[in-house]
């Protein structure tokens, strides 16, 4: 089983998610995370959706995906040069005794405290999957009272991109 | 100019060439109904949603056009689930328009209020509801469009009651643009190349047509590539009609109630050519020892279908009719085949039989309901044991003559569906063969039939159970027939009562005669033939097994 980072670009429709999500569920594809958000172009949304699954897998999801209507172009870019990013929110319970080491390990991941309660730090990270999953662990034995991830989003490195303008459309999948 | 919604709806209709609406009037649909009221439009007024939705199913099987009906918000909406999942999952272009409650009651449990393009997402190919009048021209544009290019498919629209009753300055609303929808229609020349060699290569090629060459208009281009290749056609249910039943080269269908010979050419052939298939569970048996040895080759427009449920050699993705024309462009026809020869004598060793005892057989009627229309009618079946039948001993020839509910496998689907093929097919003998069980989920119907002068033909196989129910209780639950026995109506009393006329056949010798009165009568009429009560569509693949194993 391999993952697959999905770029996927859709009319910015109401319902658009609704038809993604209910594909993958009715097809018995699984969604490790989906992230969704508008573009430089306000009429279209990308989609970044991390899917699991060896290649028949990634194959149908793609032409699946491809048959609805409000789906413009899709991109693999797992096997390219990308960036890709995550942001996480996690609340960790601290005494005033341990505020100073979970400060210290928010300085190592370059994260950010961005709320401060009497028992409490609001801690802000990003990065990719590893870095995020690393801080997590670090801080779980202060205590996790919450955490919220945005899901991965990606973009290809350099020159390469994956907007509208290139000349890649629904055909250059069969 | 300044135009109510529903009067843009009624003007889009006729832009778009529809000529008939299968419809049922409520209150979320009266600004509709009051514009169709004078409309240059047939409406068919019908007694179920679920019948207007299969008439336009079979109004657009027969013709190829889409089919167009028209419901209320909440339950008339639902009750057109059905015929949409049916028009789905057999690719009929469908446009299905249905009213909802206004925009301000929306998402608030208002009366009569249902979700229609959240439920009906996953069986559409596309769906819409309209929150501005301004926007109802281009979606019913796009609609038809969606619905007749590429794959076809059902589109439904769904139109809240104040947009149809707004009024707005109505522009037309230019081509369509839709970026994220352009079916592929020409195949790449490079899988075509890789095509043509490995038919070439081939000893023992097979085709395996489906409904996507009656879709595509390609049934003369396949005749012409099976002669060229003197390859033999087996077809799905969905293709018959596609290629000539009664032509040498035929091998009828393939799959669970496939010919013996079709099943032992799936296996023995050596290049397999699926043209608007899609592999279907019905059609391969066991995946794994489905054409074990054979080099697949799939033509089919829609990508999807590649690789979906068996690995394919090579893909030709395209319209079906252009990618046979581009095949046979390339292709030299063959002088002989030892092959071709193997599965004739494979015809007359195995051929499709039944047993005669003197009494009234499923078989003989389906074969006399040939023999009297000389195989000129339009045929609409149900779904279960006759429907099989009627494959196996109506000989199909032409496209758009056996229409019938494929891949949902609905019951109730052949009398709304045989009245969308009147409508569409004024002159022309429509006979829906039907089960006991099947023709009483949609039987009101017979009123619609009645009331419009519809004259079709309903043969009822009646054996009293569910039959194909039954014969699967008797074969793998050891004949415990739980609640498959049927105790119906007198169906020649409630025909009269519908206005139709009913006959009764209980004698081998009656059958002939009955179908040709029953021609003769230009009204409809129901035929209920008691049949013998255990027989068994044969032969038969047991579910999970492979084609090779045939009961019967």
């Amino acid at each position: 089983m391999m993952r697959h980072t999905l770029a996927v670009l859709v009319e910015n429709n109401p319902g658009v998610l609704a038809r993604v999500a209910g594909l993958f569920s009715r097809r018995g594809f699984n969604i490790d995370s989906l992230a969704v958000g508008r573009t430089e172009n306000p009429a279209v949304s990308r989609m970044t959706i991390v899917v699991e699954g060896d290649a028949r897998v990634l194959e149908q999801v793609t032409k699946q995906l491809h048959k609805l209507v409000d789906v413009i172009k899709i991109s693999d870019v797992t096997a390219e040069e990308y960036v890709d990013r995550e942001l996480v929110l996690i609340k960790v319970s601290v005494d005033p005794a341990h505020r100073g080491e979970v400060m210290q390990i928010a300085d190592i991941f370059r994260a950010r405290i961005v709320d401060l309660g009497r028992r409490t730090l609001t801690l802000e990270c990003t990065g990719n999957d590893g870095k995020i999953n690393a801080f997590e662990e670090s801080l779980r034995p202060y205590g996790i009272k919450e955490l919220v991830r945005t899901g991965k989003i990606a973009m290809l490195r350099g020159a390469r991109f994956t907007g509208l303008q290139d000349n890649g459309t629904k055909e250059e999948v069969q | 100019m300044q135009k109510r919604g529903a009067e843009i709806l009624v003007e889009c209709l006729l832009a778009e060439g529809v000529d008939t609406i299968f419809g049922y009037p409520g209150g979320a649909v009266l600004p509709i109904y009051d514009a169709l009221y004078d409309a240059d439009i047939r409406h068919i007024l019908t007694r179920h949603e679920q019948g207007a939705a299969h008439a336009a199913d079979g109004y657009a099987r027969a013709t190829g056009k889409p089919g167009v009906c028209l419901a209320t918000s909440g339950p008339g909406a639902t009750n057109l689930v059905t015929g949409i999942a049916n028009a789905y999952m057999d690719s009929v272009p469908m446009v299905a328009i249905t009213g909802q409650v206004p925009t301000s009651m929306l998402g608030r449990d208002s009366f009569q209020e249902a979700d229609i393009t959240g439920i009906t997402l996953p069986i559409t190919k596309h769906n819409y509801i309209v929150k501005h009048v301004d926007d109802l021209a281009r979606t019913v544009r796009e609609a038809f469009y969606i619905a007749s290019t590429g794959r076809p498919g059902p589109v439904l629209i769904d139109i809240p009651r104040d947009v149809s009753g707004a009024v707005t300055e109505y522009r037309d609303s230019g081509p369509v643009r839709l970026p994220g929808y352009c079916p592929k229609t020409e195949p790449d020349p490079q899988q075509v190349v890789r095509a043509v060699r490995a038919i070439e290569e081939s000893e023992r090629p097979l085709i395996y047509a489906g409904g996507g060459v009656i879709n595509a208009g390609a049934h003369e281009e396949l005749l012409r590539l099976a002669e060229m290749l003197l390859a033999p056609v087996a077809t799905t249910l969905m293709g018959l009609g596609g290629f000539p039943g009664d032509h040498p080269l035929s091998v009828g269908m393939l799959g669970m109630h496939g010919s013996k010979y079709a099943n032992y050419a799936v296996c023995e052939c050596d290049l397999l050519i699926g043209i608007g298939v899609r592999f279907d569970d019905r059609v391969t048996g066991k995946l794994e020892e489905f054409a074990p040895g054979a080099t697949v080759i799939h033509i089919d427009i829609d990508p999807a279908e590649i690789g979906k449920n068996i690995g394919v050699d090579i893909p030709v993705v395209g319209d079906v009719r252009r990618s046979l024309q581009r095949l046979i462009e390339q292709l030299q026809p063959r002088l002989a085949s030892r092959w071709r020869d193997k599965i004739m004598q494979w015809k007359k060793e195995f051929p499709i039989q039944f047993e005669d005892n003197g009494r009234v057989k499923p078989q003989e009627v389906i074969r006399e309901i040939y023999n009297v229309t000389r195989g000129n009618a339009r045929i609409t079946t149900e779904v279960g044991q006759h429907q099989m039948w009627a494959a196996h001993y109506y000989t199909f020839t032409k496209p758009r003559t056996f229409i019938s509910s494929g891949g949902l496998g609905t019951m109730g689907f052949g009398l709304p569906a045989a009245i969308g093929v009147q409508v569409a097919c004024p002159g022309e003998t429509v006979i829906d063969i039907a089960g006991d069980g099947s023709i009483q989920m949609n039987i009101q119907e017979l009123c619609t039939a009645v009331n419009y002068d519809l004259p079709v033909k309903i043969a009822i196989m009646n054996n009293g159970y569910l039959g194909m129910v039954r014969q699967w209780q008797e074969l793998f639950f050891n004949r415990r027939y739980s609640y498959t026995e049927l105790d119906n109506p007198d169906f020649v009393n409630l025909a009269e009562a519908y206005g139709a006329v009913g006959m009764r056949v209980t004698k081998k010798a009656e059958i002939r005669p009955a179908l040709e009165e029953a021609l003769r009568i230009p009204k409809p009429v129901v035929i209920d033939f008691l049949i013998e009560r255990e027989e068994n569509v044969l032969p038969m693949v047991p579910p999970g097994e492979p084609i090779s194993k045939m009961l019967g």
